[in-house]
């Protein structure tokens, strides 16, 4: 943890569906170079932070600031302007399409003066990006389709790693993945630490937070039960904080 | 390594089959209808112009199917924009006549879009009932009267006219499917059409206006079959609500035998063009074997049945 002002600083952050509380009272400062952990039950409120963050849905109130500056995150594009990408659980890539114009989806390169897809360029940068990441697929050329689970998040994370400035918030990376893609993905993300990005990660499987990140933070029926750096804890306290049965 | 030579053999398969196909029927007819003429270049150039309308529709539908949707009305739309251009040409100048006939099918394009886009009403049964409606609509425009186009110019550009010795048909067709051939590589908005298709979530969260591509897309299809009504026009010298009747079936066959995916994220212009070169050859083939015209229906349906089952085989893994 550097001694920087945060990355991302969440203040009280509050979100009611109709009558339905999903989140309140939510604080958290991510700071650049930490990977931080987000746990807790299904239902807990996980998601709807992660909408939150991501710009998919405004907090019902509270205060979001990125470097120190409150920030309206609108839509989509409005988190992605201000440096933060997601890698979804689901995946939000074009199996039909190939790698690297997945790694650009949306922010195609373009080259003067006709304005027409610089794939050339897209391609190389794409090839350059999964070299440095080292994750293995046969070309940037391949299609989605023809790669496996692991390789495919691979690229979702690469392409986030590509465009993230401040933030990349990884929900649930892999969870539909096996063993020894699991642990090519982890190795992956714990690379990113050197990045200086923050990280925000949500993950089911304790076992990889204990793996992964510098703290945790639990959430329970919408309520932040606490922090705790994750060399000063352990299962047992967390279980306990998630699930509010103790031990 | 290997899984790279598997895709390369697979993506030639995939590939090769409008090719091959279009060859092989191709061969077939020269070899069988080498006495009837088929070879004479009048001939074949004819098939070329006989599939101008049809091959331009197929540019829109290709991108339509791409974003994931269906045009069905875009028959009823070729009518209807025919008899816009023609009846506007009984009393106005020739530019008139081509704004209203592209218009109106740009029009109905939009307004196809605009309920799926923005309703979420989908594509399918949207453009089902539009086609009635706008066959109707044809139909009631003139009172099933054949109106006539006597305006030269305009039957010169968009019919039987030639620029250098090449068919005015020929050059629509060209560059038609040049310019679609290249926003469908090689421009964004080609690259969003396929990633709404593939996967409209995705797109969505990087940021790519779906509506909007849906809406484009659909516009698309009015303003080919736009385009198509007045090449029927200017071909025939006349509109009639039966143009573009018989087309539904011969520009989806053409568009998903020159491998383009049902359901979204694939397609191929190129393909486009081939498949609807063969669906005429088809055509021309089987009237100069001396089929009765009821005898031409079954083969050539049983014949399309084929060619998109061959084609569709490796889609549906």
């Amino acid at each position: 943890m550097t001694a920087a002002s945060p990355v991302l600083s969440l203040a009280n952050i509050r979100k009611v569906f109709g009558g339905v509380i999903a989140v309140q009272d939510f604080s958290l400062d991510l700071y650049a170079g930490e990977i931080v952990a987000l746990v807790g039950d299904n239902g807990a409120g996980k998601s709807t932070l992660v909408k939150v963050i991501s710009g998919v849905h405004r907090p019902t109130s509270g205060d979001i600031r990125m470097d120190g500056e409150t920030v309206a995150l609108v839509d989509a594009s409005s988190a992605r302007s201000q440096g933060i990408e997601v890698v979804y659980q689901d995946l939000a890539l074009a199996h039909e399409q190939t790698v690297y114009m997945n790694m650009f989806l949306g922010r195609e390169l373009t080259r003067k003066p006709f304005g027409l897809l610089d794939k050339e360029r897209m391609r190389r940068e794409s090839q350059m990006l999964v070299d440095e990441l080292d994750v293995r697929i046969p070309s940037a050329n391949s299609r989605i389709r023809d790669l496996s689970g692991g390789q495919r998040q691979g690229i979702a994370i690469a392409r986030a790693t590509h465009w993230a400035s401040k933030l990349i918030l990884l929900d649930e990376p892999t969870a539909a993945l096996g063993v020894a893609e699991t642990a090519k993905v982890e190795e992956l993300v714990a690379s990113l630490r050197v990045r200086n990005l923050a990280i925000l990660l949500i993950s089911h499987s304790l076992d990889q937070v204990f793996r992964l990140s510098d703290r945790i933070c639990v959430l329970r029926c919408g309520e932040q039960i606490g922090i705790r750096k994750t060399a000063d804890t352990n299962r047992n306290e967390i279980v306990s904080m998630i699930t509010g049965v103790h031990a | 390594m290997e899984q790279a030579l598997a895709r390369l053999r697979e993506m030639d398969l995939q590939r090769g089959v409008i090719y091959f196909g279009f060859l092989g029927i191709f061969l077939f007819f020269a070899v069988t209808l080498h006495d009837d003429g088929f070879l004479t270049s009048r001939n074949l150039t004819n098939i070329v112009l006989q599939t101008a309308p049809a091959t331009i529709m197929a540019i829109g539908l290709v991108f339509a199917l791409s974003a994931g949707e269906i045009d069905l009305s875009f028959g009823s739309i070729v009518a209807v924009s025919a008899l816009s251009a023609a009846v506007a040409m009984q009393s106005h100048p020739m530019v008139v006549g081509v704004l209203a006939g592209l218009g109106a099918g740009i029009a109905i394009g939009a307004f196809n879009g605009v309920l799926v886009a923005y309703l979420r009403l989908p594509s399918f049964l949207v453009t089902l009932a539009t086609m009635g409606l706008f066959a109707g609509i044809a139909r009631s425009m003139t009172d099933l009267r054949s109106i006539p186009v006597i305006n030269d110019t305009f039957t010169g550009i968009f019919g039987s006219g030639k620029l250098f010795s090449v068919p005015s048909l020929v050059l629509w067709t060209a560059v038609a499917v040049l310019i679609g051939h290249l926003i469908y590589r090689n421009t964004r908005f080609g690259a969003h059409v396929l990633a709404v298709g593939d996967n409209a979530q995705a797109a969505q969260v990087s940021g790519i206006k779906v509506p909007r591509i849906r809406l484009c897309v659909l516009t698309l299809c009015g303003a080919t079959a736009g385009l198509a009504g007045l090449l029927y026009a200017g071909r025939l010298q006349a509109a009639k609500y039966t143009l573009g009747e018989s087309d539904l079936m011969t520009v989806i066959a053409a568009v998903i035998v020159g491998g383009t995916a049902l359901n979204g994220g694939k397609g191929s212009i190129i393909g486009a063009l081939l498949g609807s070169l063969l669906m005429g050859m088809l055509n021309n083939g089987l009237i100069l074997m001396g089929l009765k015209v009821s005898d031409q229906m079954i083969v050539r349906g049983l014949i399309i049945l084929v060619a998109v089952a061959v084609s569709l085989r490796d889609t549906n893994r």
